[in-house]
């Protein structure tokens, strides 16, 4: 079954990081991906632009309104996601955990609706 | 012969009563889902009461009602799929898979289901809802009323968890050794949190609701037997001990009698027997925690035939280590309460005004009753009322209400403002 694993951070405190701590924490995600990579649960995964470049679209009364920012504001910022597949919820819940950012932020796992092909 | 079918129903309902928790837990293994075991499950009884009037009850009753329950719903599933088939000419049911019915593993499903019920991903409300309902056999209705919750509302949590076993897959499992000690945790601290409404009911006109204490120690029962781990001992000693004093708790009209001024006799001495070999057990362990220090506090002081002949040393120093392995403003409250008494009253109100000013427990009934406690026993009447007064501003339990209320009368009565 699959998961989307959304990664909630703080981006600010992420961009106040001296570049060596930045260095680091990509490199805990490279060896994350992989390491998912290798188990065969990896499906899909992006890092997001930070949430300033989020631009929100709806159409109200038959018009397109475009605003400025992410949908929701928080204090911890959607900043990318894996698209994992996992035996059940405790097996993405033991993926999920070992997301780096599990450690300063929080993951939101969010099983995938499957339909029949 | 055939039995008379009285009698049969009479066999029946106390079957179902020791049984029908197994045989629920084992057809959600092998049905996958809890409403469908459900229905499994009472399609099962049903036929019972119809069937063992024929042929007499059988050998072995529960495996039967779970054979029979499987065979009912792979019956109910291929009616239902036959209905929905838009081509009614497919001469052949579709292949139903459903694991085969064997008697081992069903003490497994009990476990499987407790952790199901109890799983954290789950909303704290559903999960105690989950549990009583499904582990301990109570109907929605019993449970809202338990906890003074709109049927309708809980009937919806519930629903909604079971949506969310089912949609995000929940696993049907026991967690493995490396997740146990944390999912064993949530399992406990649903049972503690089901024992301590009964035990200290937070709202409402009574002040113990026995029923939820005494389903609590089911539940601790339970778990003891199936997973015999040093916490889970010392939470079922921790609420044997403290449910031994249920008689000697409020008077026959039921006001709060504090644990200095209970009658000591009344206090139950089997279980305090029980709890205290219970204790002993999880100590030995050396793995123990939390739940087990505060069982060896309790046990202290059913070792005390008064309140001033107990062993006040030894609870100060067992609070001590439980302030290493679960620090928290309340425990550090208990342990000031504990110290009044070991070293009088002074001392105590010391670590209670430390922790007052700290911000900490400024809403917490218990502080400012102890303190209030400690105050009137130095002559502080002045601050003593000042402190009852913020007590009774927050109190939302008639009995205590009460209780404040007279201890206020008497205090203003011995001094006039």
């Amino acid at each position: 079954m699959k998961y989307l694993c959304l990664i909630y951070d703080n981006e600010q405190a992420w961009q106040k990081f001296p570049k060596d701590v930045q260095d680091k924490y990509m490199g805990e995600y490279a060896q994350f991906t992989s390491s998912i990579k290798q188990s065969g649960q990896h499906v899909g995964s992006n890092q997001l632009q930070p949430s300033h470049t989020a631009t929100t679209v709806r159409i109200r009364n038959g018009k397109v309104s475009t605003t400025d920012g992410p949908f929701v504001e928080t204090k911890e910022q959607l900043g990318g996601y894996y698209l994992i597949d996992a035996r059940d919820l405790n097996d993405a819940i033991s993926v999920a955990s070992r997301i780096p950012s599990a450690r300063s932020g929080a993951i939101e796992v969010r099983p995938i609706v499957e339909r029949m092909a | 012969m055939t039995p008379e079918p009285a009698r049969v129903r009479d066999e029946v309902d106390a079957i179902y009563r020791s049984e029908s928790r197994r045989v629920l837990a084992t057809l959600i293994r092998l049905l996958g889902d809890f409403d469908t075991a459900e229905e499994a499950m009472q399609d099962a009884f049903a036929a019972a009461v119809e069937q063992w009037a024929e042929d007499g009850i059988p050998s072995n009753p529960r495996s039967w009602l779970i054979s029979t329950g499987r065979f009912k719903a792979i019956d109910r599933a291929r009616r239902t799929s036959r209905f929905d088939s838009i081509d009614a000419s497919t001469p052949e049911a579709p292949e139903v898979n459903m694991p085969e019915y064997d008697e081992t593993g069903v003490e497994d499903d009990r476990l499987r289901l407790i952790f199901t019920c109890c799983h954290p991903a789950l909303n704290p409300d559903a999960q105690i809802g989950l549990t009583l309902r499904e582990v301990c056999g109570l109907t929605t209705e019993e449970v809202a009323h338990a906890f003074l919750t709109p049927p309708p509302t809980l009937a919806q949590r519930i629903v909604r968890a079971k949506a969310k076993i089912r949609d995000a897959r929940i696993p049907y499992e026991v967690p493995a050794r490396g997740e146990l000690p944390e999912r064993l945790d949530a399992v406990l601290h649903v049972i503690y949190l089901v024992f301590n409404e009964g035990y200290y009911a937070s709202s409402g006109g009574s002040l113990i609701r026995s029923d939820l204490s005494s389903e609590a120690i089911r539940l601790g029962r339970i778990l003891v037997e199936l997973l015999p781990e040093p916490e889970a001992v010392g939470l079922l000693a921790l609420m044997l001990l403290l449910d031994a004093r249920r008689a000697a708790r409020t008077t026959s009209s039921g006001e709060l009698i504090l644990l200095e001024d209970q009658n000591r006799s009344l206090w139950n001495r089997a279980q305090i027997e029980e709890g205290a070999q219970l204790v002993e057990r999880a100590l030995q362990s050396r793995r123990f925690g939390p739940y087990t220090l505060q069982a060896a506090i309790a046990a202290v002081h059913a070792d005390a035939s008064t309140a001033a002949s107990t062993d006040w040393a030894q609870i100060v120093a067992l609070y001590d280590v439980l302030m290493l392995a679960d620090p928290s403003p309340v425990i550090e409250l208990n342990r000031a309460a504990a110290v009044a008494m070991n070293s009088g009253p002074a001392a105590g109100l010391a670590l209670i005004n430390a922790i007052l000013v700290r911000g900490d427990l400024t809403d917490y009934l218990p502080a400012h009753v102890a303190r209030a406690d400690l105050c009137r026993r130095l002559g502080q009447n002045g601050d003593s009322i000042v402190s009852y007064e913020r007590a009774l501003a927050l109190a939302k339990q008639e009995p205590e209400k009460r209780f404040i209320a007279q201890r206020l009368r008497e205090l203003r009565a011995t001094s006039p403002r």
